[in-house]
């Protein structure tokens, strides 16, 4: 299966490449190509060059538009990992941070900390721990059918539970009105206000969450073929289980405290992965970052210049792609297991 | 928006129609007397009334402040969970946001003021033979007086209303007036929220900062008013379009301020948080239409009044 592996690693780094320049070159105030490319030359040590642009418009530059590009990369790459790491967990290719209830959870609890008042610092703490105790609802609700549950049972058990969070975050956001506003923006997915400061918060996240997943690639190779061999291969199957589960729910919950709710890109991706280059977790963890992070900043620029001056919200851009392609892979899917 | 309004138009008409059927008399036509104690029947914004109210309960905080400030204020019985002020008024634990039509209906009121029909709580509070007034939130000024004189004649005070909406009309244009001339109109940012919701010349708010001659930065992001006069905007372009005013209408609900402003990324190098024309406003009166308008007027024509010409 990896025979065409290296050209999908050249597409992979092609479309980050290709992502973030645009993303970096168009927007929703225009500046010249040649004044970007100038702007970010002299980032590296020793460039000084003119570009000719404004100190306003160096700010919108560097202080917006770039760490907007550079947060889309680390968002994309993180729902991409920790959607393909939880199908490889769960054994179901429908395992997505948002159907296993887990966006549900670190939402609920962000949410109650934006409505109490809370610090926003707390955010990421919060959104873990709604997380954790989502995915483990989940798992407990899905295993309840006996020890050969079915991948059916965990996704309605997810569901189930999502549902059940979802009611608590609408009755939440009823009893505080006041802060509709921030707790829909952020429902609806944003890249939008921190600048640096979130990207500077994500990134050991995001890089954390790589390593322990990346690491335990081969355990998900073997996960795929069932706990009794895997164990028969001296893994512990339940030790690398809850590990992957905590290392894709930190980083979910850390992703979703500063872009708020963007769905279907921990499906969306590993999935045309798998389909592209084969079903080997080692292909498919390292490959759905690099497509993860260029989905989600091609799909900013969209949401911030489709109806510029105004924002879309980007989780109605990703979920207006997702979900046709969402039920085209039910299809097939389906088609398979018959 | 556009469409929103009619559909509020179509629901106004049919709830005139049903509480027309509703009550056994024919509506007397409107009157415009000042004798309040000889004027009922009175029928005003859709709804006729056989005697003065005594016992009226209002969900909307606007409609609150406007009772009370034309004299209604002993009439009222209950207000919602909102309605902060004046600080004598009855508050409840009824919301206007989640209206439940048995709980209004156990303040045995006389008639209902509210500002959304949501929940179909006319049509429900209707079926119950209880008067509503929909206070839709006001467009312009002039929409916002309507709705005063409206509920004058309901409550028995068109005397007061008609002097109020004089008042407020009065001052308005003096603070509108007090302004110095320019040869280029300044420019502005209203923020509603932290993630840059703001309100477009079409609102309410927006048509009374364009009376002070200013221009709205926002109005571009909503050009045919889809988002019903509310855009999310994009941080670049603001930075970019760079207001000489920023009013922050943020400040209770979101702890928003000058000094939160400047500290976003870019914003620094905006002119209004250079020369510190960042305005904090009172979220509670920027964002009704009641008689404190003349506050929010007076802070927005006091911060251009002080832009060098």
């Amino acid at each position: 299966m990896t025979r065409s592996q290296p050209l999908w690693w050249l597409t992979g780094l092609l479309a980050v490449a290709v992502a973030g320049v645009a993303g970096l070159a168009f927007g929703p105030v225009r500046l010249p190509p040649v004044a970007v490319a100038t702007e970010i030359l002299n980032l590296l040590p020793g460039v000084r060059m003119q570009s000719g642009l404004s100190e306003r418009e160096v700010a919108v530059l560097l202080q917006l538009r770039l760490p907007r590009v550079v947060l889309g990369l680390l968002v994309g790459a993180m729902l991409a990992l920790a959607g393909a790491a939880y199908q490889g967990v769960f054994r179901n290719p429908l395992a997505d941070p948002y159907l296993l209830g887990v966006a549900a959870g670190a939402g609920l609890a962000a949410s109650a900390v934006i409505a109490l008042d809370g610090p926003r610092a707390l955010l990421p703490a919060a959104a873990f721990a709604g997380a954790l105790a989502a995915i483990g609802l989940t798992y407990l609700l899905g295993a309840a059918g006996g020890r050969d549950r079915s991948p059916a049972a965990l996704i309605l058990a997810g569901v189930a539970v999502a549902a059940f969070l979802q009611a608590g975050q609408t009755w939440l956001m009823q009893r505080h009105a006041d802060d509709l506003r921030e707790i829909y923006s952020w429902l609806l997915g944003r890249l939008a206000t921190g600048g640096w400061s979130d990207v500077r918060m994500l990134l050991p996240y995001v890089v954390g969450t790589a390593i322990v997943v990346l690491l335990h690639r081969r355990e998900l190779d073997v996960l795929t073929v069932g706990d009794e061999e895997a164990a028969g291969l001296g893994l512990h199957p339940q030790r690398s289980r809850l590990i992957l589960v905590a290392a894709a729910s930190l980083g979910t919950a850390a992703a979703v405290s500063v872009s708020g709710l963007i769905g279907f890109v921990g499906v969306i991706v590993p999935h045309t992965v798998r389909l592209l280059a084969g079903a080997s977790y080692r292909a498919i963890l390292p490959l759905s970052m690099l497509f993860g992070a260029a989905f989600l900043m091609l799909a900013d620029l969209l949401a911030r210049t489709a109806a510029a001056p105004a924002e879309v919200p980007i989780g109605v851009i990703t979920a207006l792609c997702g979900a046709p392609f969402f039920v085209l892979v039910l299809r097939t899917h389906r088609r398979v297991a018959l | 928006m556009a469409r929103g309004r009619r559909t509020l138009a179509v629901i106004l008409a049919l709830v005139a129609v049903t509480a027309g059927c509703a009550s056994p008399d024919e509506p007397a036509p409107p009157t415009s007397s000042a004798e309040a104690s000889a004027a009922y029947p009175v029928t005003a914004g859709g709804v006729t009334l056989d005697q003065r109210p005594q016992r009226i309960v209002s969900l909307s905080p606007t409609a609150t402040e406007v009772l009370f400030a034309i004299g209604a204020g002993p009439q009222v019985v209950a207000v919602d969970d909102r309605s902060d002020f004046p600080a004598d008024a009855p508050v409840t634990d009824l919301s206007g946001f989640q209206p439940n039509a048995e709980s209004i209906s156990a303040r045995t009121p006389d008639l209902v003021v509210i500002s959304n029909d949501l929940n179909d709580i006319v049509a429900s509070l209707t079926t119950l033979k209880i008067p509503v007034y929909l206070a839709a939130a006001a467009t312009s000024l002039d929409d916002g007086f309507r709705q005063w004189r409206e509920l004058g004649a309901l409550t028995g005070h068109p005397a007061e209303a008609e002097d109020l909406v004089g008042r407020v009309g009065t001052e308005i244009d003096k603070l509108v007036a007090g302004l110095p001339e320019r040869a280029t109109p300044l420019t502005y940012y209203y923020e509603l929220g932290p993630e840059l919701y703001s309100a477009t010349s079409t609102t309410f708010v927006g048509a009374l900062l364009g009376r002070a001659g200013l221009t709205n930065v926002a109005d571009p992001a909503d050009a045919n008013g889809a988002a019903g006069g509310y855009p999310q905007l994009n941080q670049e372009f603001l930075v970019k379009a760079n207001p000489d005013l920023i009013f922050l209408a943020d400040v209770t609900c979101c702890g928003q301020s000058a000094a939160t402003v400047a500290a976003r990324p870019g914003w620094n190098t905006m002119t209004a948080v250079q020369r510190k024309q960042v305005v904090a406003l009172d979220d509670d009166i920027a964002s009704r239409w009641g008689p404190r308008v003349v506050d929010l007027v007076r802070a927005v024509t006091d911060a251009v009044a002080k832009v060098p010409a």
